[in-house]
């Protein structure tokens, strides 16, 4: 060989090399973070809660199939996710009686199966309309499979669900799964694989025309496509992701019970693809993130967690549709002009007599819980650990003086973030003009 | 069982003049916006605990009154100050509001009121019994709710059908930019029947609550039911939500007194199989225990037969 070839070769492979990490370096970088994590966060209650996160993710992205990328807003994607948990428990519980060679790691695609097969059952009624119509469909087969769960008491177990054992399974390499580190691996796994899978779907044609069925579903069917069948295609692989995630769920807990599958749970999956941003495929990631961790938090510092979290969603529905993945994506031509910076001051300035206003609405309602609800309880009370009496004015006084106060200053924020907004935008457009 | 067939069909009717009291209002809404208001059996609930509360404080007849208007107002401001600023955002937007709105009431509800069923009782002027068939005790409350949700029933159609303002309703519905031009404010027209029809559920709230649960989880319990009703009477169509209304009370009404299990069926053909032990729910639920789902049944039925509902025009 002579040099010249030598270095060409040397030239391709280091460009490929160079090209391959480019392209994947976002999936490579995911990875070691999910390998890392469980590491950087060592105690029992953060696996747990990175676990659920996983599950979540996978459940999110799941019913992003449908909303984000097909424009079907469902209310009833828990179906899938319940018959998906409830098809494992049963699995591995016919699998720990036949002492079937089937390794616990496997079990997931049973839910994947069932959510498959159930989707292609469902889906074919349902994905005939769009809009409205689809949406009080999926709502009326929800609440169909819902009701079922407690009247089908052999199959759903009634009140109390179907319990199973994870550690019982056929095991392979002598890995128990008894630990929450091994199910974590577990969890991680099958959500890296989900996430690959989901995102490389929406990179081929089929995801490109879900797009267009979305956007225009007169113009696909012009050009020849059957929207109906584009519909119910990305309807099934949804319910594929969706079975996954309740299997997942179904080994993490080692019980499936009514609540997998009912209604709130439809709603859970809708706010939190809905809160991370559906027009982008990292937002059901963080919207999954972030509600499961809110679930957890909220509902420890507060009794009255769900109305808070209801309160967000409104306010994100009104004031931030796009989803907090919209949001980071409105930066994304300053970051790449490097001028962020120059916006941050702004949103600082803003952010303090936000967070003031949250805090005073806070305390109305955490003090009107306490005087309506936990009237029998006394009307002492603390509040981010500052005691306080809800009978007396004081509190109030202060609460209402943050609320009002902070709102009014908040108001005031908003000029000048739009004019440091501007003037960003401007000086990207002047940095991208002069490159 | 002459008797169980009266006595059900009163109370199918009822069931389905209650439920007509509420998709009425749901289905101008729907006409008018386009959108499905997620939170309309919310505001069912709050007319039962608003009229619990007013009825404690000021007795039945002024909570009747009170009650609905209070409600009512609220629905107005919501249209006013939410839905419309969320319409920029389209449909789904709007959707998604509605069902955002629905998780806060009762979230609400439940801070104000607690989980378990308030105490809301049957007037004393009303607790009697209106007649008696066939050793059957008819209570006369059931009789008022019968010819209160009528009595709405015919105003509101003379009201829709006969006046000026129900004649710029209707334009309101198919013509807007016409009715606009006309000098017509469009958006408050939209914003009255917002209000009307929140007002209409409370109605049914007020008069609901003490015959049936008042109760944090009525609305969750109701509200798919509702959203059947429209749908299975076709989106949009007035007359086909009546018509689905009463269907559906009747149907879950006599359903809860058939007990009759599939297995009785073959056993009275002279046929016994044993389907093993994950099928044998099936095989032996009743009729009765499965009343709670057969709206939905119906609905997916409908769906599959007629996409566009019983009486709808407009293909969904």
């Amino acid at each position: 060989m002579t040099d010249v070839a030598k270095v060409a070769v040397t030239r391709t492979w280091s460009a490929d090399g160079w090209g391959l990490v480019r392209r994947y370096g976002v999936w490579i970088a995911t990875a070691l973070v999910l390998v890392a994590l469980p590491h950087i966060f060592s105690s029992g209650l953060s696996r747990t809660t990175m676990s659920l996160m996983g599950i979540m993710i996978v459940f999110a992205l799941s019913y992003n199939m449908l909303l984000g990328q097909t424009g079907l807003l469902s209310f009833g994607h828990a179906v899938y996710y319940g018959l998906g948990a409830f098809l494992v428990v049963h699995a591995m519980n016919t699998i720990m009686r036949d002492v079937l060679p089937v390794p616990l790691p496997l079990v997931p695609l049973v839910g994947g199966l069932s959510g498959l097969a159930f989707g292609v059952i469902f889906g074919a009624v349902s994905t005939r309309s769009a809009g409205t119509a689809f949406a009080m469909i999926s709502l009326g087969l929800g609440e169909l499979v819902g009701s079922s769960a407690l009247i089908l008491r052999s199959f759903f177990g009634g009140e109390e669900g179907i319990t199973t054992n994870r550690t019982k399974l056929f095991r392979l390499f002598d890995v128990s799964f008894g630990p929450q580190i091994q199910i974590y691996y577990l969890i991680a796994a099958w959500c890296f694989i989900c996430m690959v899978a989901m995102y490389a779907i929406t990179r081929t044609p089929f995801g490109r025309m879900c797009n267009a069925v979305r956007d225009n579903p007169e113009r696909a069917q012009f050009i020849g496509y059957n929207t109906q069948a584009v519909r119910f295609i990305a309807f099934c692989l949804s319910g594929l992701f969706a079975g996954i995630a309740g299997g997942l769920a179904a080994i993490n807990f080692e019980i499936a019970n009514a609540a997998y599958i009912s209604g709130g749970q439809s709603g859970l999956v809708l706010l939190a693809a809905f809160i991370g941003g559906v027009g982008n495929f990292i937002g059901p990631v963080l919207g999954a993130i972030l509600v499961t961790y809110l679930q957890l938090m909220l509902s420890d510092a507060t009794e009255i967690w769900q109305l808070y979290f209801g309160l967000l969603f409104i306010g994100m529905v009104m004031f931030a549709p796009s989803g907090i993945a919209g949001i980071l994506m409105m930066h994304a031509p300053l970051w790449r002009a490097r001028v962020v910076h120059k916006v941050m001051p702004a949103y600082l300035l803003s952010l303090l007599p936000g967070l003031v206003t949250l805090l005073g609405v806070s305390l109305v309602i955490e003090m009107a819980f306490r005087l309506m609800v936990k009237a029998s309880d006394g009307s002492a009370m603390s509040f981010l650990h500052v005691p306080l009496d809800a009978a007396r004015p004081v509190p109030w006084v202060v609460a209402a003086g943050l609320a009002v106060g902070g709102f009014w200053l908040f108001r005031r924020s908003w000029p000048v973030v739009a004019n440091a907004w501007n003037d960003a935008m401007v000086a990207a457009r002047g940095r991208e003009h002069a490159a | 069982m002459l008797e169980l067939f009266v006595i059900s069909t009163l109370n199918g009717v009822l069931f389905g003049m209650l439920l007509f009291l509420m998709a009425s209002g749901l289905t101008l809404i729907f006409s008018m916006m386009g959108v499905l208001n997620f939170a309309h059996a919310s505001f069912y609930m709050l007319g039962a605990f608003f009229g619990f509360q007013l009825s404690q404080w000021l007795g039945f007849w002024p909570a009747l009154v009170i009650a609905p208007v209070l409600v009512g107002g609220i629905g107005a401001l919501v249209e006013r100050y939410g839905l419309r600023y969320v319409h920029r955002h389209g449909h789904v937007a709007e959707l998604l509001f509605t069902f955002g709105l629905a998780f806060v009431i009762e979230e609400i509800v439940q801070m104000i009121w607690g989980r378990l069923p308030a105490d809301y009782r049957v007037p004393r002027q009303l607790d009697f019994s209106a007649f008696t068939m066939f050793s059957t005790n008819y209570p006369a409350y059931k009789m008022f709710m019968l010819l209160t949700a009528i009595g709405i029933f015919l105003v509101l159609l003379v009201l829709l059908t006969r006046t000026r303002v129900g004649l710029i309703i209707q334009a309101s519905l198919t013509h807007p930019n016409m009715v606009a031009m006309l000098g017509h404010n469009v958006p408050r027209v939209f914003m009255l029947v917002f209000g009307v029809g929140t007002g209409l559920a409370a109605v049914a709230g007020v008069i609901a609550g003490p015959a049936l649960v008042t109760q944090s989880n009525m609305a969750g319990l109701l509200g798919p039911i509702l959203f059947v009703v429209v749908v299975v009477g076709g989106l949009g169509s007035l007359a086909g939500a009546f018509v689905a209304s009463l269907l559906i009370g009747l149907v879950q009404t006599f359903a809860v007194s058939v007990n009759i299990s599939p297995a009785d069926v073959f056993a009275a053909l002279g046929i016994t199989i044993d389907p093993g032990p994950m099928l044998a729910d099936i095989w032996q639920v009743t009729v009765a225990q499965v009343a709670p789902i057969i709206p939905y049944l119906l609905l997916v039925l409908v769906l599959i037969f007629r996409p566009t509902g019983l009486l709808g025009t407009r293909d969904t």
